[in-house]
């Protein structure tokens, strides 16, 4: 199983990739592994503003639904349009082609409260 | 937790097991919606192992079970099996099951998490001229489900697999094991199941040689996470979810084995009651636009109030859209009519479907 060092985690599941101000969503392997066949990803539209930690959308795989928690706070600026019509995409390729929503974050100092890519590793025990 | 016999092999092969009916057992293997599609258009294997088996012997055996289920098991005969419910004295379902008619003897297969529960009410209702035995512990289960099943098993057995009508078994051999080999399934799908006995040593060689024979049929071994889609999408009962000792066979939408004609039966009242006044709520199929899945326990509202529930509910993989069950009040129940869901706080409408959601190859 893949965490890369590139990219910061929560201990909700999802990873947070931090460019300048732009913050990119996804949910880990682990998470997708977990979770199993993903048929529905609901996010939110372009312009929603989220907080760090609070709900933004919701993840439907055929075995369960669960929340998805913003890694940071900040505005929507771009929602992944692929997972509409294939959200195993989700499965396929969690932290490239399966990423959710990009951010532009608010509070630069947010990052400091993530986990890198070994304390997630030893969250979840792999 | 118990194990079955093929504990080691879904361990090598990956499987992600769970608890299930006090069984450890695969949920997934690669991914549900791969297994799904292997069992509606190739073959697939489940192990089925933790399901129950009794057996009924003796004189009274037929009054007995005419007493205890609802079906008619007088139209029974050797080689033929029938689905049925056992009523408890409120006119519930403590367990719905196949009765096997083996000649000198019945077969009873019941579910996993039921087998203590059945055994007890079973019991307490047995009369001096029957006997009752629990043999789920020498029984292995695989079920051989999909349009290529025929084709594979025939390879493994002197049997005319085309000589066994739906909801038949015959005795054989499987791969040189001798097998109870049944013309059934919960998958919709052309499909075996095969009674072995449940030696580690047995298991492993029918589940090695069947997985060979369907290797140019991409076999594929099946969880329980697939399983639960194809039996939706097939509209067949879940115990727990859609029946349990609450619902009625009539409420579920289970006439169709309720045989008051046959005589008398526990309960009996409680179906001539229902079927003289109507039943009170009933279990219709759902489709819902959205693809957000309605699930067990999520309430079917009518503006602030709650009128009804959903008993299962997923995504089916054959149709791509959201599906589901649930009891609605029988104004609601007409195919076409819109009730509401609440799905996490949000009402999403659904409309009420046929049911099967899909039609499967079951009886060709």
């Amino acid at each position: 199983m893949q965490f890369p060092d590139n990219l910061k985690y929560t201990k909700d599941h999802e990873w947070v990739k931090i460019d300048g101000a732009t913050g990119t969503i996804g949910i880990t392997e682990y998470a997708q592994g977990e979770l199993g066949d993903v048929v529905f990803v609901e996010l939110p539209k372009p312009g929603t503003v989220v907080g760090q930690g609070k709900t933004f959308g919701t993840i439907e795989a055929v075995k369960a639904v669960s929340d998805l928690y913003a890694p940071l706070s900040g505005e929507v600026i771009e929602v992944n349009p692929a997972l509409a019509a294939n959200p195993e995409t989700v499965n396929k390729d969690p932290y490239g082609a399966g990423w959710m929503v990009k951010v532009r974050m608010t509070q630069a100092s947010e990052a400091g409260a993530l986990l890198d890519s070994a304390a997630y590793r030893a969250l979840i025990g792999k | 937790m118990k194990q079955t016999a093929f504990n080691a092999i879904h361990r090598a092969l990956g499987a992600k097991m769970v608890e299930f009916g006090g069984f450890e057992m695969p949920v997934q293997y690669r991914g549900i919606m791969e297994e799904h599609a292997a069992v509606r258009t190739g073959v697939g294997v489940f192990d089925v192992s933790h399901m129950g088996e009794f057996e009924v012997r003796g004189p009274g055996a037929l009054s007995y079970l005419q007493r205890v289920t609802v079906n008619d098991v007088s139209k029974l005969s050797d080689g033929k099996v029938q689905y049925s419910a056992m009523p408890n004295d409120r006119g519930g379902i403590v367990d719905d099951l196949l009765v096997y008619h083996c000649g000198d003897r019945y077969m009873l297969v019941v579910n996993a998490a039921n087998i203590a529960k059945d055994f007890a009410w079973l019991k307490s209702q047995l009369p001096a001229d029957a006997e009752l035995r629990d043999i789920s512990d020498s029984l292995s289960l695989l079920a051989v489900q999909g349009p290529k099943s025929r084709e594979t098993l025939q390879t493994l057995t002197d049997v005319p697999l085309t000589d066994i009508p739906y909801y038949h078994f015959r005795r054989g051999t499987i791969a040189g094991h001798e097998a109870v080999i049944s013309r059934t399934g919960y998958t919709g799908e052309l499909g075996f199941e095969l009674y072995i006995d449940s030696s580690e040593h047995t298991g492993k060689e029918v589940w090695d040689a069947v997985f060979a024979a369907g290797a140019k049929h991409g076999i594929r071994p099946v969880g329980l996470g697939a399983r639960d889609t194809l039996r939706l999408e097939m509209g067949f009962m879940l115990y727990g979810n859609d029946i349990d000792d609450t619902t009625t066979t009539l409420q579920a939408g289970l006439g169709w084995i309720t045989k008051p004609a046959k005589g008398d039966f526990i309960a009996k009242a409680v179906v001539e009651r229902e079927k003289a006044n109507g039943v009170p709520r009933r279990l219709v199929g759902l489709t819902l636009p959205e693809k957000n899945i309605a699930r067990h326990g999520y309430p079917i509202v009518e503006g602030d109030k709650e009128v009804g529930v959903v008993t299962s509910g997923t995504f089916s993989p054959t149709l791509q859209r959201s599906v589901a069950m649930g009891y609605v009040p029988p104004a609601m129940s007409p195919v076409g009519s819109v009730v509401s869901v609440l799905i996490r706080g949000k009402a999403v409408p659904a409309t009420v479907a046929a049911l099967p959601f899909v039609k499967g190859t079951a009886t060709q």
